[in-house]
């Protein structure tokens, strides 16, 4: 029994670490790029220019209809062959915000469009611009439906990041896979390394309850 | 102050107003009547050109523009001229993420550019004028439907308008409140501004208008000193509606 226990706390550290150096940056830059992008695709798809909404739905329907592995093994390995040389990290970086955009992409665009009519005509009449009813009337309200749906995205992506394994990235699974290879204690180590997930998850989605707070200020509870 | 001419609206196949000519005279309060369907919210709707007119031209104050089937406005013409009008709806559209104080200052703030100290200034001589002053800090969930009435009514004087077009202020607030806004709107006449206003509220109608105006499937059926609607008219069919009102 001292064996497992010593095997637990000795691999904790370097689980955990592998979790703040690559879980937890790769979960919030490509959450904050990918949330940009899925803003950017959203406008672009209520736009009227006929061609950005094509690319726009276009981006949407490859990213959404095409495995997680499969583009990060495509952007990863498949890319040099072009010329395209991407370190493994940026590389998962590139294929998770792409992820994050086209999902997200859809949860703005009906978030924006289920902002009552009368906000915009009353904006209007105020004789705002449609840039600034977007930013000051809509979005505020768009944000505040937004964030349960986003928020599942989010902890979607902290156990997403696991994949970013399979380009060479030591992220905590492959930590997990090395020390389990080492010591045979299989068992053992990948439920300790489903326990590091399960706690950085549980922070990180913590904000969670704090941002939906924040929002709610103004809605009769 | 107002001039429409030949307006007509067309919602596909569907004609919503036939040829409108309407003048209103600076400090004149016109009050619209009539059925549901005949035209008059979308008429008002054309004056701040939440509604482009088909045809027709429309002119307010010194800022005048022309309809042409099939023809766009820039947007910035068309800017120009809702500058000149302020727009209270009937079910408010106060923007619910800010307090009664931040939906007056808006305008001012994006539109007119002013400084947030300024804006704030305007907004509570204005919810002071409304009879708000105590809720400058409320959401509008805070408020009663009234007092979301009168923010509404203030967000649109913010931002000086020659004119104030309200669409059935009162059509959704409880009997005993419509009286609150009622006299707010009555305040204001008196004090000159000019109104043009979609109302049910006949009783007031003929308290406040210095013209009534009956439209009916498009048209101008009728129209005259409130007197005259409402105790003699002229069409058949201005007779018959203010009839099952039990006006006649």
């Amino acid at each position: 029994m001292d064996k497992y226990i010593n095997l637990f706390i000795d691999s904790l550290w370097p689980l955990f670490k592998a979790g703040l150096l690559f879980a937890v940056p790769l979960t919030l830059i490509s959450f904050a790029l990918g949330l940009a992008l899925a803003l950017l695709t959203a406008l672009v798809r209520l736009s009227n220019i006929k061609p950005l909404v094509w690319m726009a739905r276009f981006y949407v329907w490859v990213i959404r209809g095409t495995p997680l592995l499969v583009q990060l093994f495509i952007i990863f390995y498949g890319l040099p062959s072009l010329g395209i040389t991407i370190g493994a990290f940026p590389a998962a970086i590139i294929g998770f915000s792409l992820s994050v955009g086209a999902y997200n992409s859809e949860v703005i665009r009906a978030a924006i469009q289920s902002i009552p009519q009368g906000q915009w005509e009353a904006a209007d009449s105020l004789g705002m611009t449609r840039a600034q009813i977007l930013r000051r009337i809509i979005l505020p309200q768009a944000a505040r439906v937004s964030v349960p749906p986003l928020s599942n995205s989010f902890i979607s992506l902290v156990k997403d990041t696991s994949l970013a394994a399979t380009i060479t990235v030591t992220e905590m699974f492959q930590r997990a896979q090395q020390i389990a290879a080492s010591t045979y204690e299989h068992m053992l180590i990948y439920c300790e390394v489903a326990l590091v997930y399960l706690f950085f998850s549980t922070i990180l989605s913590a904000a969670q309850v704090r941002v939906e707070k924040y929002f709610e200020r103004y809605v009769v509870r | 102050m107002i001039e429409i001419r030949n307006v007509q609206k067309s919602f596909g196949s569907l004609s919503v107003l036939k040829d409108i000519s309407l003048q209103v005279k600076k400090g004149e309060a016109v009050v619209i009547i009539g059925p549901s369907g005949s035209g008059k919210t979308t008429l008002l709707r054309c004056l701040n050109l939440l509604e482009q007119p088909t045809n027709g031209s429309i002119r307010i104050g010194d800022a005048k523009l022309h309809f042409h089937e099939g023809q766009s406005i820039k947007r910035q013409f068309l800017m120009e001229l809702r500058l000149h009008t302020g727009m209270v709806f009937q079910s408010h559209h106060l923007f619910p993420h800010m307090t009664a104080q931040q939906n007056v200052m808006e305008g001012l703030v994006t539109v007119q550019r002013r400084t947030k100290a300024e804006a704030r200034t305007t907004a509570l001589k204005l919810l002071h004028k409304v009879g708000l002053s105590d809720k400058a800090d409320s959401y509008p969930y805070q408020l009663s439907g009234g007092q979301q009435q009168r923010v509404g009514i203030a967000r649109a004087l913010a931002m000086g308008p020659d004119v104030l077009l309200f669409d059935e202020p009162t059509s959704a607030l409880d009997p005993e409140i419509v009286g609150e806004v009622l006299k707010v709107m009555a305040e204001l006449k008196q004090e000159g501004m000019t109104m043009v206003v979609v109302t049910h509220e006949m009783q007031f109608a003929r308290s406040i208008s210095d013209r009534v105006v009956f439209m009916d499937q498009g048209v101008v059926v009728e129209e005259g000193k409130p007197e005259q609607i409402f105790d003699h008219p002229e069409q058949e069919r201005t007779k018959q509606f203010l009839n099952r009102l039990n006006w006649l």
